[in-house]
């Protein structure tokens, strides 16, 4: 059941379409990576679920709620460019933004103290925004963003700028929030942390939804029955033995190691395969060639750009 | 700037008078009189003093460097008939302030001795018969009541407000579209507008530094009133002795014709003024101060933000601000002509138009402005500031969220448009 439902969003700009019949569900309680390449879009949905900017066309709903009829509170936004009130005092900026996302004083105070801690930045509260180093700044507003305990947690690139320490630390977090049930859209183009923590995605490209669905069934349909084999023995017989039901994409040899990476064609199965070629070679290895988000990423866009041509 | 405001505004206040004070070069003036007629006539002063001597003309020419005076007065035998060789030969150039009061000393004992010689009648009698007129200014308004007015003090109080509101605007203008910029480029604007409408969050601003500036304004007058206060206690003698022999000068010199005003007759004129004060409609001016001064920055203070929307960065503002402080900038020039005819076509109109009203208004009101008038130039205001916060929240919603892209005027004017 999805927590957050977009329903054919077309957003307009003078001159240009940002948003062309968007349509995405999130999965309540999931991580959902929200990709596309630059310009693509994503700001503007951003907006548009953070109540920024409306729609021109469709409707988003929240909770089984349209999104005007819901709070602001119940959302959490990290902006992708990062800035807080450069006089102001951490811990004071803090409470104020708490404050602002319909916090009581004392308890925001409350919660404060306690992220602080956890993200070592106690010895900071009294310390103006401007003192403070650019992770720290960002761990701030990190807090910032989840100190409501937001339902809907929209994080855009919270890791670029972070040393890997800090990225581990704020990663846990995360995931710790997703955990105790808080849905989480997280925007970014590195797709290792896509890999790392995104159960569902949605892949965005001039202004289309073009890819969508869980991380598993994604990397299902791009996987396209792909297999690497090492094994010792004559490459010659091998090839022989291969059914013709296979198609050899690369090959390469190390000292007798020979690494090969093909595709099964049409109905044959892996059993097929392995019956027809074990009697002639010493297998050392069998797996699965699994595409990296990375290679769907740059895969689906460029599939889109020549489908786009074609047409 | 809290404190340190006040203490400027104090010293900038303190100094002119501290070095009116220490600058006053004691003029020793050898009069050698061959008429004789001038003995006793020219008056000492705080600054100026006259010796009389009988020496000879060319004596005194030859020894003037050995002496201490600072200049040397010749009047010749027949300064009567020709008048043109009476010379003063000086060290230094004489103030024209001294030179006036010699030439009026002169002119005045001549005249009246002429008087004298042909109608035959006495020093004290013609001083008697010289009148002393000094038209009273008086406002009748319409309901026949009458109100006495002081024009120089109004001049003060006009100027002194205009001055105060036009730096007011500007400052805190500046200061609104500076937090604007800010919070655009950070980005925080972002995460503020999700939690508030940017109109809301616009006004806010507005009206959070108007709010700071009025308690700063307020703490402004109090450290004044209060530095100048303390400062006036060191250098009560020298003010005294000043204001002391500004009196005496003008018993001395009743007849003296109003430009011949030595320095120590600026202090009887700020002893006048005082003497006015009581003339003036105070409750008027400060709650008229009050309302133009936030009338006005509202009205500015709402372009400033709609001109820090729609940049990136400080140095994009230029384009936009021209435009938007030429009204403010004008105002407080044109503010001098309308202070010498305040009545005037060009006073009446400046005080509708919205943008220059704050300013010529407060030039104007001291010197008193019809109900009437004043009700029509303060709803127009009141009409032209919701108007212009209206529209200008109508381009910061857009401009805020906009980046990286040069906003022209004809870009701004499609913002106006856009639905949010």
């Amino acid at each position: 059941m999805s927590f957050l439902e977009v329903n054919n969003v077309t957003k307009r700009y003078d001159g240009h379409v940002a948003l062309s019949n968007v349509s995405l569900q999130v999965p309540r309680k999931s991580i959902f990576g929200l990709l596309g390449p630059n310009g693509a879009g994503k700001t503007s949905l951003i907006r548009i679920i953070n109540q920024i900017t409306g729609p021109d066309e469709g409707e988003v709903f929240l909770n089984k709620k349209k999104l005007s009829d819901t709070p602001s509170t119940l959302i959490g936004y990290l902006p992708e460019e990062r800035g807080l009130y450069k006089k102001m005092k951490a811990g004071e900026q803090a409470l104020y933004l708490a404050m602002l996302r319909g916090m009581d004083k004392h308890e925001a105070i409350v919660e404060l103290r306690k992220w602080f801690e956890k993200l070592n930045l106690t010895d900071w509260w009294d310390n103006k925004v401007e003192d403070l180093s650019k992770g720290m700044a960002q761990k701030l507003q990190f807090i910032v963003t989840v100190l409501h305990k937001p339902k809907l947690l929209i994080l855009d690139e919270p890791f670029s700028g972070f040393d890997p320490i800090n990225t581990k630390l704020i990663k846990e977090e995360i995931l710790k929030l997703s955990n105790k049930g808080t849905t989480v859209i997280f925007s970014t183009h590195n797709m290792e942390s896509v890999e790392e923590i995104c159960s569902s995605i949605a892949l965005i490209n001039k202004s289309k939804v073009i890819l969508e669905g869980s991380v598993k069934d994604i990397k299902k349909q791009f996987s396209g029955n792909k297999l690497r084999l090492q094994f010792k023995g004559n490459m010659i017989a091998f090839t022989n033995a291969m059914w013709t039901g296979c198609e050899l994409l690369s090959s390469s040899a190390e000292g007798d190691v020979h690494t090969v990476e093909l595709k099964l064609l049409g109905n044959v199965t892996r059993k097929n395969f392995l019956d027809a070629v074990l009697p002639h070679i010493e297998l050392v290895s069998l797996n699965e060639v699994i595409p990296s988000m990375n290679d769907i990423f740059i895969q689906a866009v460029n599939q889109y750009k020549e489908e786009g041509e074609n047409a | 700037m809290t404190i340190a405001g006040p203490i400027l505004m104090a010293i900038l206040m303190i100094i002119p008078i501290w070095i009116s004070l220490k600058d006053v070069d004691l003029q020793l003036v050898q009069v050698i009189d061959e008429t004789y007629a001038f003995r006793d006539e020219f008056n000492n002063g705080a600054t100026i003093r006259f010796d009389y001597s009988d020496e000879n003309i060319v004596n005194a020419k030859f020894n003037f460097y050995d002496t201490k005076y600072t200049s040397l007065l010749y009047i010749p035998e027949n300064a009567y008939s020709a008048t043109g060789g009476i010379r003063l030969f000086h060290k230094k150039q004489p103030s024209q302030r001294t030179l006036n009061y010699i030439n009026n000393v002169i002119n005045d004992v001549i005249e009246r001795d002429r008087i004298k010689l042909k109608y035959m009648i006495s020093k004290e009698e013609l001083i008697a018969l010289k009148p002393k007129v000094n038209v009273m200014t008086i406002n009748l308004d319409e309901t026949g009541k009458e109100e006495k007015t002081h024009a120089i003090l109004s001049m003060i109080l006009g100027f002194g407000g205009a001055i105060l509101i036009y730096f007011f605007i500007f400052l805190h203008g500046v200061q609104v579209m500076r937090g604007v910029i800010e919070e655009k480029v950070s980005r925080i604007v972002e995460v503020i507008i999700s939690s508030v409408t940017p109109f809301e969050l616009m006004l806010g601003k507005i009206l959070g530094i108007a709010m700071v500036g009025l308690l700063q304004f307020i703490l402004w007058i109090i450290f004044t009133a209060a530095i100048v206060g303390i400062a006036q206690q060191f250098i009560p003698d020298n003010l005294k002795k000043q204001i002391n022999s500004a009196q005496q000068m003008e018993e001395f010199m009743p007849d003296a014709p109003a430009e011949d005003k030595s320095e120590e007759k600026s202090a009887t004129m700020i002893k006048k003024i005082y003497q006015n004060i009581s003339l003036i409609n105070f409750p008027l001016i400060l709650f008229s101060f009050l309302f133009y001064f936030l009338g006005g920055y509202l009205l500015y203070g709402a372009m400033f933000a709609a001109i820090g929307s729609a940049v990136d960065s400080e140095a994009d503002t230029q384009q936009f601000m021209l435009p938007v402080t030429a009204p403010l900038i004008l105002a407080f020039v044109l503010a001098q002509t309308v202070i010498a005819n305040p009545d005037g076509a060009m006073a009446f109109w400046l005080s509708i138009i919205p943008f220059t009203s704050p300013i010529i208004m407060m030039v104007r009101i001291p010197f008193g402005v019809g109900v009437n008038e004043m009700l029509l130039s303060m709803g127009i205001l009141v009409v032209s500031f919701i108007a212009v916060t209206w529209l200008a929240g109508k381009i910061y919603r857009t401009g805020i969220l906009m980046h990286g892209k040069k906003a022209s005027y004809k870009e701004l004017w499609k913002w106006l448009f856009y639905k949010v």
